[in-house]
């Protein structure tokens, strides 16, 4: 059963009559309807069609938090051999919401870092809905350190709605963790690219994704506060979280025009959620060639450039 | 322009012009209730004097209060775009700018200044609270980095006072990304060997904690400081219960490590002074006299 958004309602209703005929079709109880299905076929794709070339700010936070949008594990589990997951901070505990470990991308050993949101209630709360906690971002470090270390390259997939805010966590320095994690993203002498798979929730997602190269999937936000976060703020109104999302410019096609990304990764017809494994393969490709871009550069040039490149942003808009 | 005219002297300009008479001629302690006189509390670094209450100190104040002889020398801070995502709340962003430009008197939150330091050369920023709550935008993060930079470059320790409610969501991502911007300039001083001394004051959140406000050599905290990630209101909403007594504030973040002291006010200066003579392999600055060089009050 597919999950439908409330914007894909054309969408929904043209598909549910197409199932329904399926279902007299399969009973025996219908013929020669099958004119009549791929009509109905052709005019649902191109609704979905219409609808996906123009989806606003708001519509793409949907469909970047949709509960089938492919996760953290899935792009593991299509894209990276031999994954093995590493565990826990070295100093207090391990953090779910934060997934780690070296594979090979492609043959090439690597260190693949990035946050989990889950896919089910138990996973979910296991992975705390990919809302990390200081341990998180002190693995990432640790995995990154190691990662430079052997000279592998490090890859992080971003989709968390912020980082956890919680007593316990501030209370073992969240402030200082996320700093840590991006001055060691910013700091790091092998090449590094982030890919914004979902959701970029502020400081919680560029704790992960100071890197040489940020990509973003075409229907992903990033967001210096959530939409309804600002609209409670600004607005004093939660219901306000359509403007705020229109406001702030979130969308991929906004930030590559503010050169705060560096290029963006297709998404199939309808959303990720519609083709997992078509846009994990644009996104292996992406990263690739992002990979390949890097590659010949030695520590102190790696940094040189996220330097100059971080700096850069902003001067020239 | 001469250097003469970029340097700040306070004694002389307070004699010159006339001074604005506040609203308020007595200051209510928001601990005690005390009633404070504006200029007793102006004498005392806005620590009330009874219950040593840290109330917020006028930015250009701490500069004033920080240089040797209340002397320095205010640096060019780079123009930024105005309003990239042409961006309106209830207001429009240009007009809350406006706004604030006005109330404060400056271009936007961060002001840059160097100066000596019992004769030490030093470079400092300050954050100000006043201007749209210090938050975190292109403005302020360029200040950051300008000054960071400058520090760098003239080899000198640099010491930043932050107080910020976090990012300026007006600016959107692009305010998200002075987080990193900063801390591309906390590793460029790293790299040159020069001293960061964070001063956090009242209060540091959000954002602005989560990068530079944490990355320094040094953590030094006002007492009763708000310092954290989240705010109180977001994580009670989150958690759905009472946040416990002096949560995330100086002591706390002592008691937790994230701080190296909690400092009164009155005591920032000297504890400063010691420990960038020390990183500078400079003699003690012993000269007797040197607690407070704070401009006398018109």
């Amino acid at each position: 059963m597919r999950s439908y958004l409330e914007f894909e309602k054309p969408v929904a209703d043209l598909e549910g009559q197409i199932q329904e005929l399926r279902a007299l079709v399969d009973k025996g109880e219908a013929v020669d309807v099958k004119d009549e299905i791929e009509k109905l076929e052709a005019k649902a794709g191109q609704a979905l069609t219409d609808l996906y070339l123009k989806l606003t700010a708001w519509q793409k936070t949907q469909v970047a938090r949709h509960p089938d949008r492919p996760h953290f594990v899935d792009y593991v589990e299509a894209l990276i051999d031999d994954f093995t997951e590493m565990a826990g901070d070295r100093s207090f505990g391990e953090d779910a919401a934060i997934v780690g470990g070296f594979g090979r991308f492609r043959g090439q050993p690597v260190a693949v870092i990035g946050h989990e949101k889950g896919a089910d209630t138990a996973s979910r709360l296991t992975h705390n809905f990919g809302m990390a906690r200081p341990e998180g971002y002190r693995k990432a470090v640790r995995l990154m350190q190691t990662a430079e270390r052997f000279g592998l390259p490090v890859i992080t997939l971003v989709d968390t709605a912020g980082a956890y805010p919680g007593i316990g966590a501030e209370e073992r320095g969240q402030a200082e963790a996320i700093a840590r994690s991006t001055d060691c993203c910013l700091g790091l002498g092998v090449p590094n690219v982030a890919v914004i798979i979902g959701e970029g929730g502020s400081g919680g997602a560029i704790a992960i994704a100071a890197t040489n190269r940020v990509l973003m999937l075409e229907h992903a936000i990033y967001s210096v506060i959530s939409p309804e976060g600002a609209a409670s703020i600004l607005w004093r109104d939660s219901a306000r979280a359509q403007d705020a999302a229109t406001g702030m410019k979130i969308t991929a096609q906004d930030l590559l025009k503010f050169k705060v990304i560096d290029a963006i990764v297709p998404e199939p017809v309808g959303g990720a959620h519609r083709a997992p494994a078509q846009v994990i393969a644009a996104t292996g490709a992406a990263l690739d060639k992002a990979l390949g871009d890097l590659a010949g550069l030695g520590p102190d040039e790696l940094r040189r450039v996220r330097w100059d490149k971080f700096l850069a942003i902003g001067r020239s808009l | 322009m001469n250097w003469l005219t970029n340097v700040v002297r306070p004694k002389i300009k307070s004699l010159l012009t006339k001074k604005d008479v506040p609203e308020n001629l007595w200051i209510k302690c928001p601990e005690t209730g005390e009633m404070v006189f504006h200029r007793d509390l102006e004498a005392n670094q806005f620590v009330i004097p009874a219950s040593g209450y840290h109330m917020r100190m006028p930015a250009k104040l701490r500069l004033d209060t920080l240089f040797d002889g209340g002397m320095w020398t205010a640096l060019a801070l780079p123009t930024v775009p105005a309003d990239p995502l042409r961006f309106r709340d209830e207001r429009r962003y240009v007009d809350r700018l406006r706004d604030a430009r006005a109330k404060t008197g400056r271009d936007d939150a961060v002001i840059v200044g160097s100066g000596t330091l019992d004769g030490l050369a030093l470079t400092a920023a300050v954050q100000d609270f006043d201007f749209m709550g210090g938050s975190l935008g292109m403005a302020a993060g360029e200040a950051i980095v300008t000054g960071m930079l400058a520090a760098r470059d003239k080899g000198t320790p640099f010491v930043l006072f932050v107080a910020s409610g976090g990012a300026r969501m007006q600016e959107g991502v692009l305010s998200l990304m002075q987080m990193p911007r900063t801390t591309v300039a906390v590793q460029a001083l790293r790299q040159a060997k020069l001293p960061y001394f964070v001063v956090l004051t009242n209060p540091t959140t959000g954002g602005v904690t989560a990068s530079y406000a944490m990355l320094g050599d040094v953590h030094i905290a006002e007492p009763g400081a708000l310092i954290g990630f989240a705010g109180p209101r977001v994580i009670e909403q989150t958690i759905r219960e009472k946040l416990p007594e002096g949560f995330q504030r100086a002591e706390y973040l002592h008691e937790h490590g994230m701080v190296d002291m909690v400092v009164h006010r009155h005591q920032i200066r000297p504890t400063l002074s010691r420990l960038a003579h020390m990183f500078m392999k400079r003699d003690a600055p012993g000269a007797p006299g040197t607690e407070l060089a704070i401009a006398e009050p018109a």
